[in-house]
């Protein structure tokens, strides 16, 4: 049990390229904070940095109340999941999960107890005595898992687990994961760039971007109030759409906040309606495509006039295209003209360049 | 795309392969048929009438103890050269592979000894160990050790097997290091962060990673010992003193081409051909067959 703290940390490489620049973290007892991004962000690199698979070049990362940057992996007391799991592929299953009990010099019986125990649990029971190459991907997985809590850390850490599965075992292992944290109640830190996994699992949720934090907070409170377009458009799916206020049309509905930049407005806050309510703004579509997936249909419709490309982030729209969310029930023929509205509560305005959210 | 060449003529196939094939039988089938009939026939001294004995030759070989010590030697030597050029390459592969300043040049320069032929390195080290001449002779000397390979027998073994052992770290080394680079890094990571210091690390999840490649290259190195030391023993010790470094491929050569006796010589070098056999018969089974952990 502990508390994982980090304090202004750095990660510049010898040729002088900075992957982290300056995070603040922290993580409370039992919590579970889930780091998210694009790939090349960091957070893998902030995870081994936790790990003490990579040196820290600036600041400070706390364990357990005490300063852990020059202390080895396996001191810090910590257990890691790999991406490719990294089991030992010449042990068998029941020696993997032995392996770091024994290297720490417990009792046999004592070992035999507690990888029975972990084996019960994330039932590998009956292939104990099989290699890792006579395991399915996600038996490897589960192995992966058995030997990070037959150590009983104070943290877990997790890099991308879930990546290697197929989308089906992906979201049931994802449900797995958050149990077995519930249940043991350990400080885990988890790196992923599939921001379904980090809203479902976070306690704290990091969105990172170019080696910095964009957001900090529960999932829920940055999906509905993003600080920057970057988070905006990172997290939801399918992501908020982003439009300039300068054009006359959104500039003349928004009244005073006109001037802020750039307004956003999530797909499933836009109804279709001839009205416009107080506050809020309705645009003119043309139905360019939809895709009915059952419960929902998605309208990617084209605004008549348009503008310059707004923020440069990923999942981005082309410049002009919105993307509306109504229940599966409906589908609009294409080419229909049509017109969306979002209330003005639903709004989400930011400045010009993406970094400031406004409050209207 | 087209995978079968097409061949106007039926002929033109044939005529590419030639060569090769020309080879392999003038040099590898024809001395061995060759060899196979020879050891069969027993010459008189000048080489004027020859018969034909069947088996005599080998069983002479096999009642003779000093053919059984040349064995024992043979394998002391193969297995003193191999064990010791596969730790040293091991222990400088593994040095290797840490991220070093300037390591590319460094993985170079221990690839280079490879290219050295076993004559020239025999040379070598008969210039830097000569009792009179040798540079290291000196120091043995001033450290008080009585040194003089070419009166001590036991001296001029440990000299053989240092100067082939030398020459074969390469080889072992360049496999090492490829073995060392497909284990994958996470595993090491996870043994590290499993509290298994870097000597542990090494002895449980290295070495054991590493078993096919040290396996194969074992028996390459011993074939390499049996065979190709040769031409180290040939420019270093001519096989002496006595027959303190004469092994079994000398002493072919020597029965043969110096004692004349070409009827054993022959027997003999069928007995290495076996041997060959079984080795490389050895080396397809567990090695080519992809060895698991």
């Amino acid at each position: 049990m502990a508390n994982v703290t980090l304090r202004n940390v750095r990660k510049t490489y010898p040729g002088g390229f900075e992957a982290i620049k300056g995070v603040n973290v922290d993580v409370g007892d039992g919590q579970f904070c889930v780091l998210v991004g694009p790939s090349g962000c960091g957070k893998s690199t902030l995870l081994r940095m936790v790990a003490g698979l990579e040196t820290v070049t600036g600041g400070e990362i706390d364990i357990g109340g005490k300063v852990v940057n020059q202390v080895e992996p396996a001191d810090r007391d910590i257990a890691m999941v790999f991406q490719n799991y990294a089991l030992y592929p010449h042990m068998s299953v029941f020696n993997n999960m032995a392996y770091g009990l024994r290297n720490r010099g417990m009792k046999e019986a004592e070992i035999k107890a507690r990888v029975e125990e972990a084996a019960r649990v994330l039932e590998l029971a009956p292939m104990l005595d099989r290699k890792p190459r006579q395991l399915s991907g996600g038996q490897r997985q589960r192995v992966a898992m058995g030997r990070a809590i037959v150590r009983q850390p104070k943290v877990f850490l997790f890099d991308e687990p879930l990546s290697n599965l197929d989308a089906k075992l992906r979201i049931a292992m994802r449900v797995e994961i958050r149990k077995l944290q519930r249940r043991l109640n350990t400080t885990s830190i988890y790196v992923t760039h599939d921001q379904l996994e980090a809203m479902t699992l976070a306690d704290i949720l990091v969105v990172m971007n170019g080696g910095q934090v964009e957001q900090i907070g529960n999932p829920l409170a940055i999906y509905e109030k993003p600080a920057t377009t970057f988070v905006a458009s990172f997290i939801g799916a399918p992501p908020m759409n982003l439009m300039s206020t300068r054009p006359d049309e959104i500039k003349s509905q928004l009244g005073g906040a006109g001037d802020a930049g750039i307004l956003g407005i999530r797909p499933e806050d836009f109804v279709i309606t001839d009205q416009t309510p107080a506050g809020g703004v309705a645009l003119p579509l043309t139905v360019e495509a939809i895709e009915r997936v059952g419960a929902e249909t998605f309208v990617y419709g084209s605004r008549q006039q348009d503008d310059k490309r707004v923020a440069a982030t990923p999942g981005e729209l082309p410049p002009g295209e919105i993307i509306v969310r109504i229940p599966g029930s409906e589908a609009p023929p294409i080419g229909q003209k049509i017109r969306v509205a979002a209330v003005r509560q639903k709004l989400h305005l930011f400045s010009g360049d993406g970094r400031t959210r406004i409050e209207a | 795309m087209q995978k079968q060449a097409i061949f106007q003529s039926k002929l033109l196939p044939f005529a590419l392969v030639a060569p090769q094939l020309a080879i392999v039988l003038i040099f590898f089938y024809w001395p061995a048929v060759q060899a196979v009939i020879q050891s069969f026939l027993l010459q008189d001294a000048f080489g004027l009438s020859t018969s034909f004995v069947w088996f005599e030759n080998y069983l002479e070989l096999f009642s003779d103890p000093a053919y059984f010590e040349t064995i024992i030697r043979t394998f002391f030597f193969s297995f003193a050269i191999a064990g010791s050029s596969l730790s040293v390459a091991l222990l400088l592969a593994v040095m290797a592979d840490k991220p070093l300043r300037g390591g590319a040049v460094y993985r170079t320069l221990l690839i280079w000894p490879y290219a050295v032929a076993p004559p020239v390195v025999g040379v070598i080290w008969v210039f830097m160990l000569h009792p009179s001449l040798g540079v290291l002779s000196r120091y043995l000397r001033a450290a008080g050790i009585e040194w003089n390979p070419l009166l001590d027998g036991n001296q001029a073994a440990t000299l053989v097997i240092l100067a082939a052992a030398w020459k074969q770290i390469s080889y072992n080394f360049l496999f090492f290091l490829a073995g060392l680079a497909s284990i994958p890094k996470s595993v090491l990571e996870a043994a590290a962060i499993d509290g298994a210091r870097p000597m542990r690390r090494f002895w449980t999840v290295t070495f054991p990673l590493l078993s096919p490649t040290i396996f194969f290259l074992l028996v390459v190195n011993i074939v390499y010992a049996f065979f190709d030391t040769f031409g180290i023993i040939d420019t270093m010790t001519r096989g002496g003193p006595g027959k303190s470094t004469e092994t079994l491929v000398y002493k072919v050569y020597n029965d043969g081409l110096i004692g004349g006796n070409l009827g054993s010589s022959a027997a003999q070098s069928v007995i290495l051909m076996v041997m060959v056999i079984v080795l490389t018969g050895i080396q397809f089974r567990f090695v080519e067959r992809k060895v698991t952990y």
